[in-house]
């Protein structure tokens, strides 16, 4: 009888319909991650734990020894998730998650098609137009912090948009985070309408004939050196963001240290993967995350995703009226600029061959992604530079 | 909906673009500086 009371006790005390909204959004991402194989490292992590975080019970109200709730500095609730907690306070409050999970990002990149043709990485700054945009319609809506982390779902990156809206101390990090997450996911559906919108029949055709170069070993090693050191110098808050990812690529390039190339690939990324999915859902307490404030940003992301294609087609087509007849560049690999790596680089590839079967943008398009990458990175570091 | 929010923050966009294309600018320099200086000699 006990036994039964607390469930009953438990169900009709704790039990909230929203409970059940949460359920769903959780149901939706694991369908999404399972069925129709979307960003599943992290969609799947985090709608096991949007369900597990909104059972009755398990996230428990902080107060202090007069029972009275602790309020954060934004004076909401705030709710404890036990070990969800524990490991949100070691890993993604001190932004140490994400920073790790970068190093085997590094050490998964091959630089070698942009190194080849470097030319390309002003496409990725291009892509980052979203951001800004982003930002600026945020502000409408939201504090200066706040308008700057949700501008930064743009970066298209998850260490990215973890780090910057951590350190600018925002308080939707749960949103930000499942929104960045679920739209680099989404990159399939989001781009090939803008692309298409934004170019013409004609455009879509042009050929970039690629011709391969080799790039010396040297180069390889320096690069992430002498990136790093710009970054660090122009931006130093992206000096962290920056100098683990090039790291990682270093580990990758400098040809002594396979192990633990092969290490931070797998095991490292992995690992990380799994504690940063999960503990994002630390953040979607329906109490936290159900707010008028979260649609907004998820729309909002959205036309960061947008205006990020929409920024890398427009530079390229702009480029164009200056370049000569045999020189023009096909402006659809200016959207593969956005940081969702390999995916848009495989999406601008396969929209060439649909166009042309005989059209193959995909080192042209690939080089443009990496770029991105580094660019996004950048974006984050000035970002950090301008509001933290 | 604060519209002139939106108006004032645009010096940031501009900032925060010219910023990236400087940096990016940068980089792309010393790319094709390292490759000039470590060509593979065939």
């Amino acid at each position: 009888m006990d036994f039964i009371e607390f469930l009953y006790e438990n169900v009709v005390n704790n039990f909230s319909w929203q409970m059940l909204v949460m359920w769903a959004i959780g149901g939706i991402l694991i369908y999404l991650a399972i069925k129709k194989d979307m960003e599943p490292t992290l969609l799947l992590p985090i709608g096991f734990g949007a369900i597990l975080v909104n059972l009755p019970g398990v996230m428990q109200k902080v107060v202090d020894e007069a029972g009275k709730p602790i309020l954060d500095a934004f004076g909401n609730e705030q709710y404890s998730a036990g070990p969800l907690t524990t490991l949100f306070e070691a890993g993604i409050a001190n932004e140490l998650f994400p920073l790790i999970l970068f190093i085997g990002i590094g050490a998964m990149i091959d630089f070698g098609p942009l190194l080849s043709n470097p030319k390309l990485m002003i496409f990725g700054a291009a892509a980052q137009f979203g951001i800004f945009f982003t930002f600026c319609m945020a502000s409408m809506f939201f504090d200066i912090k706040d308008a700057a982390s949700i501008g930064i779902i743009g970066a298209a990156d998850g260490p990215t948009s973890i780090v910057v809206a951590q350190k600018l101390n925002s308080q939707y990090v749960g949103a930000i985070m499942v929104a960045a997450y679920s739209y680099m996911a989404l990159v399939p559906i989001i781009q090939p309408p803008v692309i298409k919108l934004l170019t013409s029949k004609k455009e879509r055709l042009i050929r970039m004939p690629y011709t391969a170069k080799s790039v010396s070993k040297m180069t390889k090693i320096l690069f992430p050196i002498i990136i790093t050191a710009i970054a660090g110098l122009v931006a130093p808050e992206s000096v962290y963001l920056v100098g683990f990812l090039m790291f990682g690529n270093l580990i990758r390039e400098c040809g002594v240290l396979n192990s633990l190339s092969d290490t931070a690939q797998n095991v490292l990324a992995n690992l990380i993967t799994i504690f940063l999915g999960i503990t994002i859902a630390s953040k979607m307490f329906y109490a936290q995350f159900l707010k008028p404030e979260t649609l907004m940003i998820l729309g909002l992301g959205l036309i960061a995703f947008i205006f990020d294609t929409a920024g890398g087609v427009i530079f390229a087509k702009l480029l164009n009226i200056f370049l000569p007849k045999d020189k023009k560049i096909n402006p659809m690999i200016g959207a593969a600029g956005i940081s969702a790596f390999p995916m848009s680089g495989r999406i601008v590839h396969k929209m060439g061959l649909k166009e042309d079967p005989q059209n193959f943008l995909l080192m042209h398009s690939m080089g443009v992604n990496v770029s991105g990458q580094i660019a996004s990175v950048i974006a984050g570091g000035l970002i950090l530079k301008f509001f933290g | 909906m604060n519209f002139q929010n939106f108006i004032a923050n645009l010096p940031y966009m501009g900032k925060g673009m010219v910023g990236i294309l400087i940096v990016m600018g940068a980089i792309i320099l010393t790319t094709i500086l390292l490759n000039k200086i470590f060509s593979e000699k065939k």
